[in-house]
């Protein structure tokens, strides 16, 4: 399922409503390079519901749980596994391979000053 | 009646799909008693030769067999085949990574239960395939010595995520001055504790350590996946 589909899903749920915006969590890890996603974004979106919509990416560090420290630490790079605070090697990884839709931008229709209950 | 914007959260991992899959693989992989080795690494590292040279010592004492994925030619099928396993090909079209799904579809009409050792080769390629769980019980990532010592500091998510480093193509090493202590830092630095062994599939040498280690990853195997 790609990025496009997850939106489109949002998007049938609510009546086919427009996509204004998606909102990505992209890990240091993941393993997906940030220009190519959003070079690759326009074309993907191209006659559907995201047509014109904005990709909007959130990079995340690597995160490991150091086990000397027994603390999470923030890795400065993931060029270098060692604590930033006391260098010892790192190998749990809690965050920084992350490739997740977070949320979407929809327009919806409401009518003023009414809420719709179901 | 007006328009407005909202913001709804979502928080679905992209690769969910994928990664359902590849728990269901590896369940069955488990249930069959076989034990797969994934290889991962640029095009041109020697992933084929070291396969063919692999499957070829296996072959005598145990029951292997290969799935290895390309963009458009068999060629890699063609030479593994040489060494007298079933091996077959996944041709990925213009994808330029195998998805588990893909495994799975390559499995059908095999009888995994009379395996002991599957190999799959990834797509060349150091990008892509890091993100994409196939269900193996180890991954291996290549790194031949012509391609320099600093690839695991240029790709550190395929580094991060692999099981073990082999370095290839050794018999060259000194031709190319490839510097081993370096290289070998860079694999620690990104993936500390990683064991790195040291290969040439052309003279044979450092395949029978290749092959213990086999051996004994694979008597450590978690006794249920991950």
């Amino acid at each position: 399922m790609s990025v496009v589909e997850i939106a489109e899903e949002e998007s049938v749920k609510r009546g086919g409503a427009k996509i204004l915006a998606v909102y990505l969590k992209l890990g240091e890890l993941s393993g997906v390079v940030k220009d190519a996603l959003l070079s690759s974004y326009e074309m993907a979106c191209e006659g559907t519901v995201l047509q014109g919509s904005r990709l909007v990416i959130e990079e995340l560090r690597v995160v490991v749980n150091c086990p000397k420290c027994l603390a999470p630490r923030t890795l400065a790079s993931a060029q270098r596994f060692l604590c930033p605070e006391c260098q010892s090697p790192v190998t749990d990884v809690i965050q920084g391979r992350e490739l997740h839709v977070a949320a979407v931008e929809i327009e919806t229709a409401e009518l003023e000053g009414l809420e719709v209950s179901s | 009646m007006s328009l407005h914007p909202r913001l709804v959260e979502v928080r679905q991992n992209v690769l969910k799909q994928n990664d359902i899959v590849a728990r269901e693989l590896r369940q069955r992989f488990h249930d069959a008693g076989v034990y797969v080795v994934s290889l991962v690494s640029s095009p041109g590292s020697g992933k084929t030769a070291f396969l063919e040279q692999t499957l070829t010592l296996l072959r005598p004492n145990r029951r292997v067999a290969a799935l290895v994925g390309d963009l458009a030619t068999d060629n890699d099928a063609v030479r593994l085949a040489r060494s007298q396993v079933p091996v077959k090909q996944i041709t990925t079209g213009t994808l330029c990574h195998l998805e588990a799904a893909m495994v799975r579809n390559a499995l059908d009409g095999w009888d995994l239960e009379k395996l002991d050792f599957l190999f799959i080769e990834n797509v060349g390629n150091l990008v892509c395939p890091a993100s994409y769980d196939i269900g193996e019980d180890l991954r291996v990532v290549l790194l031949s010595v012509t391609e320099g010592e600093d690839k695991p500091l240029k790709y550190p998510a395929i580094f991060n995520t692999a099981d073990a480093a082999v370095l290839t193509k050794m018999d060259l090493a000194e031709a190319v001055e490839f510097d081993l202590a370096a290289a070998e830092r860079n694999v620690n630095l990104v993936r500390p504790g990683m064991p790195l062994l040291r290969v040439s599939s052309k003279t044979g040498t450092g395949m029978e350590e290749w092959l213990r280690f086999l051996s004994s990853s694979c008597a450590l195997r978690e006794p249920s996946p991950r």
